[in-house]
């Protein structure tokens, strides 16, 4: 049972986490390095299996990004991208690919759109939810209301920094999964899975009934094992975008296909 | 804002509250401003400028008397004693013209806390003597080489560090900018201008001024101005944003008085920002570092919306000139930021009678831009001296 009722990504989530132990989602910042190498990249998670794929809009003050991510979108921008070539690249994405797809992205792009035409074009787009790193859940109720009229799940973020008492406010909102932090800081530097992520997790337990996803630092097929047990769904950003950099198109083929190989 | 800081933020609220609340701590604050700062700065009147523009007389606040060269100082220091209450041993700090990054670096020296500066790759270069000494005063001077390379990026390299350093690091943030409770927090402390400027316009002037003019970057110089006159409807507050190059070029920080500027949210806070139809955020430009920035205070930007406070913008041209001007009619040394100022009241103070006056607020001192300066000034003797100096370094 869920603290919002049923929203379809969580069941869709559910429905698979009957198949196998823990599910994979992966990332990507639409425009960078190119739009031609991001759809290679989707057909590469496609292939291996992928679960879940957040697509970012780029931002030119992400803060809540490390420095590859911060160059991603600062050169996307600088290359033209744009709301019109996201939800195009969105849409088309959603209609070709089996994995469900949620908006990530920083909240002024959603205060410009405004948050009607947010959610409906998210929708019209075939994606199932959004992901707003700077946006706090006490300024997020309209959204929030908005996004359940169009069967949007506004995932929420749960960190290592949060009281319990915090974390159980989060936990009552929460819907489709909850996106926890494995640690403090910006994404892309490495986390050391052993320190005091079990327990931050049960933390997290506790405080909602949705499944939970881990991010942040988690980089090799041997963190997605380690992931294994302490959530339900395996978040990999920075270490996709290094692997298609430093690997190329066939290295990160094999790459995702062995970080899904984790997950079965 | 993002969750990691929650806490973080909601700590700091309280530790402010709990200071507010306290009867001796303005008090406090304000004989450590006295022993260490040299506060209360002067009111200054300026008969030669008042004589030159031949109408209202000319009152000038002269928070470049203040330690470090600027308001930055007040702020600075009053977070430092949150800082002892927190009981944090490090601070961190965006800068832009580097007044802000000085301040900071002098009050970590004095309460022996560790210190990182974040400013712009490109702030870093046109405002180089800043940078020497912060170094000197044994922080960390980080140059941020992401985005436009100026304040708004620097803030975002300070708010990625608290993000992972908050246990034991407080941010200082330099301007009414940025989550709550910055706004607040910085506005009271600076506020003690207001309140000395207040006093002292009816002691040395004998009437409260009939216009306010303080530039306005991210707005912390002139809301701590403002706020003294606030409940004065008589006095007209004047704000003066960056033109740049022109407000018509696009190349400017003018997000009030340039019509250009639109409501969003962006570094933790809502309010108006330069930005696109899209809310990306736009390039600015300004031949001062400190004004160079994307947002503006919220209160400010409210105070505008609401008609209390007029903004108006001056020319990287215009400022120069008034600078020029100010310093051989009065041997005052304005910063380029607060040259602002001077530039918005000088357009105006020969339309008003000698019955009025006005009051600017000198936010610092000009020594920090002297390479800035030289180069606008076509200094020659200066040019000569850079490269003897270089030669001298290269053999
Ligand atoms: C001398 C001086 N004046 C003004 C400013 C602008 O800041 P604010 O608008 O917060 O006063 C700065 C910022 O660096 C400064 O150094």
């Amino acid at each position: 049972m869920s603290a919002v009722p049923g929203t379809s990504l969580e069941s869709h989530l559910r429905g698979r986490l009957e198949d196998k132990p823990l599910l994979l989602m992966t990332h990507l910042v639409v425009g960078y390095p190119s739009l031609e190498a991001n759809w290679t990249m989707l057909e590469a998670m496609d292939a291996a299996g992928v679960d879940l794929v957040e697509l970012q809009l780029p931002f030119s003050e992400p803060i809540a990004d490390g420095p590859a991510f911060v160059k991603a979108n600062h050169d996307a921008i600088e290359a033209g991208m744009g709301w019109e070539v996201y939800f195009d690249f969105a849409a088309r994405a959603a209609a070709r690919f089996s994995f469900p797809i949620v908006f990530m992205g920083y909240y002024n792009s959603v205060f410009q759109m405004g948050a009607q035409r947010y959610c409906a074009r998210l929708a019209e787009a075939g994606m199932k939810g959004f992901i707003l790193p700077d946006l706090p859940l006490e300024e997020a109720s309209q959204l929030t209301a908005l996004a359940r009229e169009h069967d949007l799940s506004p995932v929420f973020i749960m960190s290592p920094t949060n009281s319990q008492e915090r974390l159980n406010e989060i936990g009552r909102q929460a819907s489709g999964f909850v996106y926890c932090t494995a640690r403090r800081g910006v994404t892309g530097r490495k986390t050391d899975l052993s320190q005091g992520v079990a327990e931050f997790m049960q933390r997290c337990r506790t405080a909602t009934p949705v499944p939970l996803g881990l991010g942040f630092g988690i980089r090799t097929a041997a963190d997605v094992r380690n992931v294994r047990g302490l959530a339900d769904i395996a978040i990999v950003g920075t270490a996709g975008l290094d692997a298609w950099q430093e690997l190329g198109e066939e290295g990160y083929r094999l790459f995702m296909k062995g970080l899904v190989a984790e997950t079965c | 804002m993002p969750e990691v800081l929650h806490e973080t933020l909601a700590e700091l609220r309280d530790a402010f509250d709990d200071a507010r609340r306290d009867p001796s701590f303005w008090n406090s604050y304000v004989a450590l401003m006295a022993n260490y700062a040299g506060r209360p700065t002067p009111v200054t009147y300026c008969d030669n400028l008042t004589r030159r523009f031949g109408g209202a007389r000319i009152y000038v606040k002269r928070e470049d008397l203040n330690h470090t060269g600027a308001h930055k100082a007040n702020n600075v220091m009053g977070q430092g004693l949150l800082v002892q209450r927190m009981g944090k041993r490090r601070v961190i700090a965006e800068t832009g013209a580097g007044q802000h990054g000085v301040a900071t670096a002098t009050m970590a020296a004095r309460l022996g806390l560790e210190c990182t500066i974040y400013m712009g790759a490109e702030d870093v270069e046109r405002q180089h003597p800043n940078v020497f000494w912060m170094r000197q005063l044994g922080a960390e001077v980080v140059a941020v080489t992401d985005g436009t390379r100026t304040l708004k990026d620097a803030i975002n390299a300070a708010l990625r560090d608290w993000a992972d350093s908050m246990a034991d690091t407080h941010y200082v943030l330099g301007t009414v900018c940025g989550p709550h409770p910055f706004p607040e927090l910085v506005t009271y402390f600076q506020t003690i201008i207001g309140y000395e400027a207040r006093r002292q316009m009816l002691e040395v002037a004998g009437t409260l001024p009939s216009r306010v003019y303080a530039c306005v970057g991210g707005g912390s110089n002139a809301s701590g101005i403002f706020t003294g006159f606030l409940d004065d409807p008589a006095v007209e507050l004047v704000g003066v944003e960056a033109a740049g190059k022109g407000i018509a070029t696009g190349q400017h920080a003018a997000r009030l008085a340039g019509g250009q500027g639109r409501t969003g949210v962006a570094q933790g806070y809502k309010t108006v920002f330069l930005q696109n139809e899209e809310g990306l955020m736009r390039d600015t430009h300004s031949v001062a570092a400190g004004l160079d920035y994307i947002g503006v205070g919220p209160m400010l930007a409210h105070l505008h919306q609401q008609g209390r406070v007029r903004f108006e913008s001056a020319t990287d041209a215009e400022v120069v000139d008034a600078l020029r001007v100010t310093m051989r009619s009065e041997g005052i040394i304005p910063a380029l930021e607060s040259a602002h100022a001077f530039a918005g009241a000088f357009r105006e103070a020969s339309g008003l009678s000698s019955d009025d006056t006005i009051l600017i607020n000198q936010s610092g001192r000009g020594d920090k831009d002297i390479f800035t300066v030289a180069d606008a000034l076509g200094d020659e003797g200066w040019v000569d001296f850079i490269r003897h100096k270089a030669e001298g370094y290269a053999r």
